[in-house]
């Protein structure tokens, strides 16, 4: 079987999970997809994530209410070897990349991160995968039992299938956490999330100092209904939350649009956002390397052109 | 206590990357000490300037020769000793873990430090595969640490935000930006890095067998339209992009 780790958070089903089930579809692997969730109170999440998966096991349970690496990996390899699933898929969030190469090692299997495209080649499972700050894609492969992290937003979310699958309730053996939490801070925005987006607005040093960014970036977004990004010099610099940050160290994202203020367009900001469909920049330094993925740029201040931009927006 | 950091060599961020067959050249490409890897490392030498009880901080990389440069950087940052397991093999991390455990309970390591991703293969894994082979618990993305006793406390960032947490030795710990600044190794430091300890050890003792093959690489270029609009009018430029945005972006109404 393919066992796919379901995420879910208030209560609703992710959309990273439907993106999950497109991967196990598109495959090549044979056999049920069986989707797994793991929490407490999570009734209404195991009925949405039976409309897409041949069955879904439930492990609803106090120990789960909130996520932790090494009780995730427990669960997750439970379950994989009582169901003796071949392909365990789990999400490319945070979380998911943090407690995958555990089942795998638990597992003794191959372990293939962070995958954009999934197929079958024999025996083998092939993964593409961007590396080199996103300028490489490579395709790598595994035999055999292969726990896969899916990277979001790389597959189409899944339609419903025919039929609603079967809903088992399971009990696992878990160990107790470790890691003691001893305080949280939840970094939330009223604005559209990053990685769901269809245009962001990201602002960079060159936007000139918080107060602009405000102005100016926050502004343009509101007035065009956009997401707001930041670049990794910003949030060093404490203008901005990391939440916001859009890069290497920060989200991925391949919005519709993307609107570069002020942003110079280092390669590692690059690589966090090169996938989005249009690219448009602008900059008061013509020769900013932005600029050279943009398709649409404006060598220009961003304190005159963006509240003629915001206002023109609104006529 | 002992601190093992690891240690990975990666083509400088605005290195031209190419393609030979079907995997990356990095021939003549400027190689540097993993920019995540650096934080643990210096993270590992602030934790004993702290006054914890660091008895010795050692640095493993695993790799070809040139690897030694990364190593040597670590060596002058102020490392203890440094161990370099010699193989031109590219291996998978989760493969890489197998050594990395080995190597941490023969030299009595009670904490690792390693970068929360990797600058080139874009990995998370290592530090993770690590934990479990020890079956220590991990902290990953962590951005503030402290150690009292074999008690760790800091924060690190989660899904939804960040989190304070408190964990007890042994443990692993993925570093990244905003942890400290690395220290730049200075010249009379560079020397006496020269007579520190570098031991090689045989690849053929850990007995790694990758799982993960490769089979392509391909350089991703997509054409942009590099459309430069005059920025002179504000007025009309902001016009002109509008339209483009409705008219032919259609991103907005």
């Amino acid at each position: 079987m393919i066992l796919i780790v379901a995420e879910h958070t208030a209560g609703k089903l992710a959309k990273a999970t439907l993106e999950m089930v497109t991967a196990a579809r598109e495959s090549g692997r044979e056999g049920p997809i069986t989707l797994l969730v793991l929490g407490q109170n999570v009734a209404a999440v195991a009925t949405e994530a039976a409309a897409v998966a041949d069955q879904v096991l439930v492990a609803d349970l106090p120990q789960l209410a909130t996520y932790n690496a090494e009780v995730w990996a427990a669960a997750t390899t439970q379950i994989a070897q009582e169901g003796e699933a071949h392909t365990v898929i789990i999400g490319g969030s945070r979380s998911g990349r943090e407690y995958a190469p555990r089942v795998a090692v638990k597992l003794d299997a191959a372990y293939l991160e962070d995958a954009t495209r999934l197929s079958s080649n024999g025996a083998a499972l092939q993964a593409q995968r961007y590396t080199y700050l996103a300028r490489v894609t490579e395709t790598v492969e595994a035999d055999g039992l292969v726990v896969v992290t899916v990277k979001p937003g790389s597959f189409a979310p899944a339609a419903p299938a025919g039929a609603a699958g079967e809903q088992y309730d399971v009990d696992l053996t878990l160990p107790a956490p470790r890691v003691q939490v001893t305080g949280k801070s939840v970094e939330k925005s009223s604005r559209v999330a990053l990685t769901e987006a269809d245009v962001i607005v990201t602002g960079g040093r060159g936007v000139g100092s918080p107060e602009n960014f405000a102005k100016y970036v926050e502004g343009l977004a509101d007035s065009i209904g956009a997401g707001v990004g930041a670049t990794r010099a910003v949030v060093d610099a404490g203008w901005r939350p990391y939440a916001e940050q859009v890069g290497q160290t920060g989200k991925t994202v391949q919005p519709k649009a993307y609107i570069a203020l002020g942003v110079s367009g280092a390669v590692q900001h690059l690589s966090g956002m090169g996938k989005s469909k249009n690219i448009i920049a602008i900059n008061k330094d013509a020769e900013a390397p932005i600029f050279k993925v943009a398709d649409y740029g404006i060598v220009g201040d961003v304190n005159e052109i963006v509240p003629a931009l915001i206002e023109a927006s609104r006529k | 206590m002992n601190i093992l950091t690891l240690v990975r060599q990666v083509p400088d961020a605005e290195a031209r990357v190419k393609i030979s067959g079907q995997s990356v050249d990095l021939d003549g490409a400027t190689l540097v000490i993993d920019g995540m890897d650096e934080y643990g490392v210096e993270e590992a030498l602030r934790l004993r300037e702290s006054g914890a009880p660091v008895e010795q901080i050692i640095a493993l990389a695993i790799g070809p020769k040139k690897v030694e440069d990364a190593l040597r950087t670590s060596l002058a940052m102020g490392v203890d000793r440094a161990i370099h397991i010699e193989t031109d093999e590219k291996f998978d991390a989760v493969t890489l873990s197998r050594a990395v455990a080995q190597v941490a309970q023969a030299e009595n390591v009670t904490l690792i430090l390693v970068g929360g991703q990797e600058a080139d293969w874009d990995s998370q894994a290592l530090g993770a595969a690590s934990a479990e082979r020890l079956g220590w618990p991990q902290l990953t993305w962590t951005n503030e640490l402290k150690l009292d006793g074999d008690t760790l406390t800091g924060r690190h960032d989660v899904d939804d935000g960040n989190e304070s947490f408190s964990a007890t030795l042994p443990a692993v710990v993925t570093t990244q930006q905003g942890l400290n600044e690395p220290r730049y190794p200075t010249l009379p430091n560079i020397m006496k890095a020269k007579k520190k300890e570098l031991r090689k050890d045989d690849p053929a003792t850990y007995q790694l067998q990758g799982r993960v093959r490769t089979v392509n690489a391909e350089i991703q270029t997509r054409a942009r339209l590099n459309k430069m609009i005059d920025g002179k009018d504000a007025q009309a430029a902001a016009q002109q992009l509008l339209e483009l945005l409705r008219n032919e972006a259609k991103v907005i109404a």
